[in-house]
């Protein structure tokens, strides 16, 4: 079974809430990122979730948008990437997942890629613009490498497609809370109780953790009451925009306590 | 005639190995809407009778043909023709699709419709099918086309659009796209995303190509009625590719015919300043389809460049790519000063202001009819007229400080 996987069941069992936390790789520069991920890791995430900056994030909001520009002008690298990675997973041992758009995956080689995570230590992929439909390479090297897959569920996705979803996502599913792109919001919409209960109809094992617009410890609480765990990103990038490392960790612990 | 039937009928979702949907799990539902509701309206006859009507009473169709011989001098012993789509309401082909897509809307019950715009010729097309159709309108353009175009921004807002300046990224048109694609994922329960190429997601290549492919089906019957032949090259320029296709369309299977498409050169060829997808481009995945792209080796969509606005665009429509890889189509590019001097040549040999846009195939037919045999005729899908485009060539050839 996926690490991944196990730990969000263990967790479940002790009935602790799941955090898992967005950092783009090279923001503010490729050394600082790997200090602020192995920070965030040290005080409290369960899982990371590390970026790879695009050049056209379309489902990031603001924050997230001027966080990964920022990493590509002070000359983040896909070459980068991989030893970034594994000097985050041999320092901690929280799972690495890794976020990244589409084209510079393509552009590097899925099996390639799927490779050199593997041997970075990285336990997957998310993928925010690849649906299942058309991830038949993806999906082959996942599957050869035992690396996660992790594929969206949104307020919109009919009840076949969710079957389709929880039928080829490992690690977790990620579900959409609102319709929309990432950034925090007040209160997280009904809608998101919605998607889970929707894919847990399909008696799926993968746990489904809900992401997109949490930014309070009340609504990291309230998710993880009927989901498998709260993802969250752009109030961390925040965190450290405005108060460097100890805001971020104070933010993460903030976010880890709220049970 | 096995390749006959195949060109002309390659619906999608993909053209070779090219289109597709890589977007957000959160519109696929919208793209589903969609292409059912465009598939009910193709099997619906009041659909097309409506499209008809409107096509003929507000758009202005069918647009004339205008053989240009003081023009076609300049380009060797040979005949042009053009398709006159900046007769069109709203000053070019743009209009075709955003009737098309705006009854769609309509058929999906959406109040909301979003647009992209580089040169604003779409905004200025959607800004108008909103006012008709009485639905709200917002329109993303990159801030730096909202300067280079202020005249079309005036026209949007005065038509009741709202104009959002994106001063992200480049601040063109990728930019402006994105922007709208972000606000299609939150908002995409009571709002329709009229893309304005054929570019994007499944269906929109498809869809967007078959609403401009009136300008083929009449060009090539009007060819056939009023000249008795059909042209030896059919050429349009191509930023996402919207005109060209539309163009192109009916000609695809007619073999003796060749299909030459102009991008935009900027700077030249050989600089990093362009936007020749086609020609200078890997494969990749920009805006949710796979297609040619302007792009790093890491996947980064590269900035392209254009003194036209609504050229100025890393990626294309997977169409073209396909016919690329086939050799059906060539694609070539034109710099910035090829375009500028031959809207001019256009402008004093015939009396017809061309948008810069289309002034890049006017020079591309300068620069490549002499390689034709004397004689051949040449078809031009004139997209535009040039109006937004004065305070540009002004600048340009000093005629304004
Ligand atoms: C007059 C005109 N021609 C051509 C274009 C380029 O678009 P496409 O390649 O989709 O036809 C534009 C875009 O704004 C335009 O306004």
């Amino acid at each position: 079974m996926s690490k991944t996987e196990e730990l969000l069941n263990t967790l479940e069992l002790e009935g602790k809430p799941a955090l898992i936390g967005y950092f783009p790789a090279g923001y503010p520069t490729v050394a600082d990122s790997v200090e602020a991920c192995v920070a965030m890791c040290e005080s409290g995430i369960d899982i990371l979730e590390l970026g790879v900056p695009y050049s056209d994030p379309v489902m990031d909001g603001l924050v997230i948008q001027v966080a990964t520009e920022q990493a590509l002008t002070n000359g983040f690298k896909l070459s980068m990437f991989f030893d970034l990675l594994k000097q985050i997973t041999s320092r901690v041992a929280t799972p690495v997942l890794v976020m990244s758009y589409w084209n510079p995956i393509m552009q590097y080689g899925v099996e390639r890629f799927a490779k050199d995570l593997k041997a970075a230590g990285g336990a997957g992929l998310i993928t925010p613009d690849l649906i299942p439909d058309e991830a038949a390479d993806w999906i082959r090297y996942s599957d050869e490498l035992e690396l996660d897959r992790v594929f969206m569920a949104t307020p919109s996705s009919s009840q076949a497609r969710l079957d389709q979803v929880a039928r080829l996502s490992r690690g977790f599913i990620y579900a959409v809370s609102t319709m929309g792109i990432t950034g925090a919001r007040e209160d997280l919409d009904a809608k998101a109780r919605g998607v889970v209960s929707g894919v847990k109809s399909t008696k799926t094992d993968v746990p489904v953790c809900v992401g997109i617009g949490i930014s309070t410890a009340e609504q990291v609480t309230e998710v993880n009451s009927y989901a498998d765990g709260a993802i969250v990103g752009s109030i961390f990038i925040k965190a450290y925009r405005d108060g460097g490392i100890e805001e971020l960790k104070r933010t993460v612990k903030q976010l880890k306590g709220g049970n | 005639m096995t390749e006959k039937t195949h060109l002309q009928d390659q619906n999608g979702p993909y053209f070779g190995e090219y289109g597709g949907r890589f977007v957000p799990e959160s519109l696929i539902a919208a793209l589903d809407q969609l292409e059912e509701t465009y598939a009910k309206a193709k099997a619906d006859p009041t659909f097309a009778l409506e499209l008809d009507e409107l096509n003929k009473t507000y758009v202005g169709r069918p647009s004339i043909i205008t053989e240009v011989p003081k023009f076609a001098a300049l380009a060797g012993d040979i005949r042009v023709f053009l398709k006159r789509e900046d007769l069109n309401h709203t000053g070019s082909h743009k209009i075709n699709n955003v009737i098309g897509q705006a009854l769609l809307a309509k058929r999906m019950g959406k109040k909301r419709i979003i647009a992209e715009t580089g040169a604003g010729q779409h905004g200025v097309a959607s800004a108008t099918a909103a006012a008709l159709f009485g639905l709200e309108c917002v329109v993303y353009m990159g801030e730096v086309d909202t300067q280079r175009q202020a005249l079309n921004v005036a026209r949007m807002k005065l038509l009741g659009a709202e104009v959002v300046p994106v001063t992200t990224g480049s601040r063109t048109l990728k930019d402006a796209i994105n922007e709208a694609l972000r606000d299609w994922v939150a908002n995409v329960d009571d709002t329709h995303y009229l893309l304005g190429t054929v570019a994007g997601p499944h269906p929109f290549p498809t869809i967007v190509r078959d609403f401009h492919s009136v300008i083929g089906r009449e060009a090539r019957q009007q060819m056939l009625d009023d000249y008795g032949f059909l042209p030896d090259v059919v050429t349009a320029c191509v930023g996402g590719g919207s005109n060209a296709i539309g163009l192109f369309h009916s000609f695809l299977d007619d073999e003796e015919v060749a299909l030459w498409g102009f991008e935009a050169a900027g700077e030249g060829m050989d600089t990093m300043r362009h936007a020749a997808t086609l020609s200078k481009g890997k494969v990749g995945v920009l805006h949710g389809a796979k297609s040619y792209m302007l792009q790093d080796e890491d996947g980064q969509t590269i900035e392209s460049h254009s003194i036209s606005a609504g050229l100025d665009y890393p990626g294309v429509g997977p169409e073209h790519s396909w016919l690329k890889d086939l050799n059906r189509a060539q694609y070539f590019g034109i710099s910035d000063d090829e375009a500028m001097q031959a809207l001019k040549a256009l402008s004093q040999t015939e009396g017809i202001i061309p948008a810069i846009e289309t002034a890049h195939a006017l020079a591309g037919v300068i620069k490549y009819g002499s390689t034709l045999a004397p004689g051949s005729t040449v078809l031009l899908n004139l997209s535009g007229r040039g109006d937004k485009d004065m305070e540009t060539v002004g600048k340009y050839f000093g005629f304004l400080e």
